[in-house]
């Protein structure tokens, strides 16, 4: 497994496609940010920044063809980072939601 | 290192691998494994700054939007195809290094360095823009906001927008420090067809500043666009 990913040539029109496919997003991005579509501007602007986000990873970063303990270093750093920001607005988010008196 | 049996070792293995490691995949393991381990505290300390944008912008989002349309759209999106850019010649730099073709590796590498020049010239020149429109808080300027109900909070916005580019443009800055580094490495020799891990977890830090853009250019440039029109 190690010598596989080491050895493991991405071929140059993979990355050409990459390249297309993060350009395509951002004009996309830039589209919908200009159509009122109410909350969902933020879900659809959030979901292609983290869908091109993964293809830099996977790709340019090689991490498509890396070992597993790259792999659990990444998901690891993924999690803390959504504990981070999730369990901290669970606390700016409510704090209106209780009325004392 | 003076006994017979180091010098029969070094003998017969690549004068870059490392005493402790086996084999050269396992010392390239190593390192990509080790320049991840760094990211992962870079993710952490960006994403700090990204959890002071998400506090704010959730208690002042009309403030958040405002402030947002008024910086121009066009040279965001402009550095955003600037760094996607550099970010594929810095891979086609590291294939060549995995090929082995070293003229090639350095040409990519002065693209890769030219596309983050351009970058940061025209993040200057948009640091430039917000000075001439007094959307500069702090440093003894005046912030003046042309809707004066949003004055103090949208100071909050360009405090964030300032923290958050200018951590990143210096994250730029070191990238081109690292790819004059590499640049070097390549022409003096130390880079070989079986020694090219320094520019595969160069790329790793390049790509992983082309992300944060990825996400600072819709979360900056873009949130108020549906409801402003500036």
């Amino acid at each position: 497994m190690s010598e596989d990913s080491i050895h493991h040539i991405v071929p140059k029109s993979t990355y050409y496609l990459i390249f297309c496919a993060l350009i395509a997003g951002t004009a996309l991005t830039w589209w919908v940010a200009t159509i009122d579509l109410g909350p969902m501007n933020n879900v659809i602007m959030l979901t292609l920044a983290v869908t091109k986000a993964t293809l830099v990873v996977l790709f340019f970063m090689h991490v498509k063809y890396s070992n597993h303990l790259t792999w659990a270093v990444i998901l690891g750093a993924i999690f803390w980072l959504l504990i981070m920001l999730g369990l901290t607005m669970n606390d700016y988010v409510t704090r209106g939601w209780l009325h004392y008196g | 290192m003076s006994n017979g049996a180091a010098v029969a070792h070094d003998a017969h293995h690549n004068p870059n691998l490392a005493h402790h490691f086996e084999t050269m995949e396992q010392q390239t393991e190593a390192s990509i494994l080790g320049m991840w381990v760094f990211l992962v505290t870079e993710i952490l300390f960006f994403g700090g700054a990204l959890m002071a944008y998400m506090v704010y912008r959730s208690w002042y989002p009309e403030a958040f939007a405002l402030a947002s349309s008024h910086i121009a759209i066009l040279p965001g999106a402009i550095n955003t195809g600037v760094l996607i850019l550099s970010s594929l010649t810095m891979a086609l730099a590291v294939h060549a290094a995995q090929t082995g073709e070293r003229t090639k590796i350095m040409f990519f590498i002065v693209v890769t360095m030219i596309l983050g020049a351009a970058f940061l010239g025209i993040k200057a020149y948009e640091y430039y823009e917000k000075y001439e429109e007094h959307f500069v808080p702090g440093l003894g300027l005046d912030f003046i906001f042309p809707e004066p109900e949003y004055q103090q909070t949208a100071q909050i916005f360009f405090s964030i927008y300032f923290v958050l580019t200018g951590l990143h443009a210096l994250h730029m800055i070191v990238g081109l420090g690292i790819m004059t580094w590499m640049f070097i490495w390549v022409k003096n020799g130390t880079i070989t067809k079986d020694y090219f891990a320094p520019i595969e977890i160069s790329g790793l830090y390049w790509h992983f500043v082309d992300i944060v853009w990825i996400f600072l250019f819709p979360l900056l440039y873009l949130i108020g666009r549906h409801v402003h029109h500036v």
